[in-house]
């Protein structure tokens, strides 16, 4: 079984977001840039299967600028075997990277391919659903648990209700969400071995997909701030406050 | 024009979520019909005619639709999507597993979980877990939407008398099975929708001392929610969880204790109208959006609020 993992380069989960001055997006020049952290996730589930025997390749691909490479790098230096980076620059939306993805399972032939459930920058939540739908694959979105049989996984999905579990015949694409485990660090050997593996790279534009945007970018704001809040002293005076101020209870 | 929004539903009951989503589709194009897929469904088909903002319902009725799979669902909207400028459902997890699959065959870039209309092409998303506000404008010519339903008022559930008018359903996909959904079930108020939630976090140390936060609940009728690091230690189930990917709450009152403040758990809350910060930390995070914070010891807070809530003659319901 081979797993394809979709990766993406975001501004770390740590970092305070800043708009840019003109309103054209966020400060990115000089910020910390990660793995989105539920990608973390699909990396660790997938180096698990292998761990286990069930299965035997894993491709780990990333569609972005240059750097967008290191993310690659990192998920070679906790194990996935090789690495594939779509090079493209400027913004992309999750429509045109489904069709990337799409034109790279065509030509690697996974048996699933795995991706974090939404990226933590645009917040939108949609790559890993076009692409089963491009494919006409099944989907089991939002998994926190995966078991890997034969030809059909079992997924355990997290919806507003509590827990919902799936079956879908392979080959099938998972999104994954932060409970699905707890992913590991590469080990310093690891991360000097992963220099030594493939990444192969690709122009998007010779795939043939239009990646111009389909939604215009108007204007970028600071959310309205709050105004400043007080502290009390008392749960006395917080009940009080709460009654007679707020007059929420 | 006219919008088409895709029903949340168990076959007995419209979601109250999708009862957001409607009001932000009527506010995108009043010729607003909605899409009930299910099966045995016609009282859900009945209660959403009777949605005042509602104009038409289109409902499937097939046995293939007793449980909700996004692949079944699609290819029913498929069939009927046509003649509509709009799809639209809520941003919940029911939306957020559909919408992309719809759109991505329509050939449509989405715009996800909306938070304002400005104009039928133009709206307001959050990104950044809530940490900037983007206006984008689709230039598809069709568009597919999804509404963070906290950011709209739930239509009006009385009064209208909408056409139900039955339709076909799709073929049913042969690769994806519903097994089974655990849900708890629960006498309190419904955490998208309560007036007020008390949320517990890895303060609370242990499971066991949820309980604290559980007699406050009842108390104030308050829905229970819970920080991601709160739910990973295993103190609580996950459909509490409030935050950039668990629930987004917009509560009249929102009383967070022992939470330090990730940025990811604000994005869930902090559009609520009075929060209450309870944490023994008076640095933590959660003070600098708190309107009350009270730097104490959850553990001697708790019972004491709880004891100052019994001295109150009234709690408003």
């Amino acid at each position: 079984m081979k797993i394809l993992v979709a990766v993406k380069r975001v501004i770390d989960y740590n970092v305070q977001i800043r708009v840019k001055e003109d309103g054209s997006g966020v400060v990115t020049d000089n910020v910390k840039m990660s793995t989105n952290p539920p990608d973390d996730n699909a990396i660790e589930e997938a180096v698990k299967i292998k761990e286990s025997g069930k299965a035997t390749e894993i491709v780990a691909v990333t569609v972005g600028e240059e750097k967008a490479q290191e993310t690659v790098r990192k998920a070679l230096a906790v194990g996935a075997d090789r690495g594939i980076h779509v090079k493209v620059d400027g913004t992309i939306e999750p429509l045109a990277v489904s069709k990337i993805l799409k034109k790279i399972v065509e030509k690697e032939n996974p048996d699933l391919v795995f991706m974090g459930k939404q990226a933590i920058d645009d917040d939108c939540n949609q790559t890993g659903q076009m692409l089963a739908a491009h494919l006409n694959w099944p989907q089991a979105t939002f998994a926190s648990k995966i078991e890997v049989n034969d030809k059909s996984l079992q997924v355990t999905r997290e919806v507003d209700e509590g827990l919902e579990t799936i079956e879908v015949n392979t080959p099938a694409i998972v999104t994954c969400d932060l409970r699905l485990n707890e992913p590991r660090y590469a080990s310093l050997p690891n991360i000097m071995k992963a220099k030594k593996k493939p990444i192969e790279q690709i122009n998007a534009s010779d795939l043939g997909v239009d990646t111009n945007p389909r939604i215009e970018h108007i204007k970028t704001e600071e959310p309205p701030k709050r105004k400043a809040g007080i502290k009390v002293a008392s749960v006395e005076e917080l009940v009080q406050k709460l009654k007679n101020e707020a007059k929420v209870i | 024009m006219s919008v088409l929004l895709i029903a949340e539903h168990n076959n007995k009951e419209v979601k109250p979520f999708t009862l957001n989503a409607i009001t932000a589709a009527s506010q995108i194009d009043q010729d607003l019909h909605v899409l009930l897929i299910g099966s045995k469904a016609d009282d859900v088909a009945k209660s959403l005619s009777e949605v005042p903002l509602v104009k038409k319902v289109l409902h499937i009725d097939h046995e293939i639709y007793e449980n909700y799979i996004a692949e079944n669902y699609t290819a029913a909207i498929l069939k009927h999507a046509d003649k509509y400028s709009h799809i639209i459902c809520s941003a919940n997890t029911f939306g957020k597993n559909l919408m992309p699959r719809v759109a991505a065959l329509l050939d449509i870039s989405q715009v996800s979980d909306i938070i304002k209309v400005i104009s039928p092409d133009t709206f307001l998303r959050p990104i950044y877990a809530g940490n900037a506000f983007a206006t984008v404008k689709s230039k598809d010519e069709k568009k597919c939407v999804t509404i963070r339903p906290t950011s709209f008022e739930a239509a009006e559930t009385t009064g209208g008398s909408a056409e139900i008018e039955k339709i076909d359903a799709a073929d049913q996909s042969a690769n994806t099975k519903f097994i089974n959904r655990e849900e708890i079930k629960s006498d309190r108020p419904e955490l998208g929708t309560a007036r007020i939630v008390i949320s517990g976090g890895r303060g609370l140390q242990s499971g066991e001392n949820f309980k604290l936060i559980t007699d406050v609940a009842d108390k104030l009728n308050a829905a229970i929610g819970a920080s991601r690091a709160a739910v990973d230690a295993g103190y609580i189930t996950n459909e509490h969880q409030v935050g950039q990917t668990g629930k987004v709450v917009v509560p009249d009152l929102y009383i967070a204790v022992g939470i330090s403040g990730a940025i990811q758990h604000l994005a869930g809350m902090k559009e609520s109208k009075v929060i209450v910060a309870i944490n023994k930390d008076g640095e933590a995070p959660i003070f600098s959006v708190a309107d009350y914070g009270l730097e104490a010891d959850l553990f001697e807070a708790l019972p004491q609020f709880l004891k100052e809530l019994n001295k109150l003659n009234t709690i408003q319901k």
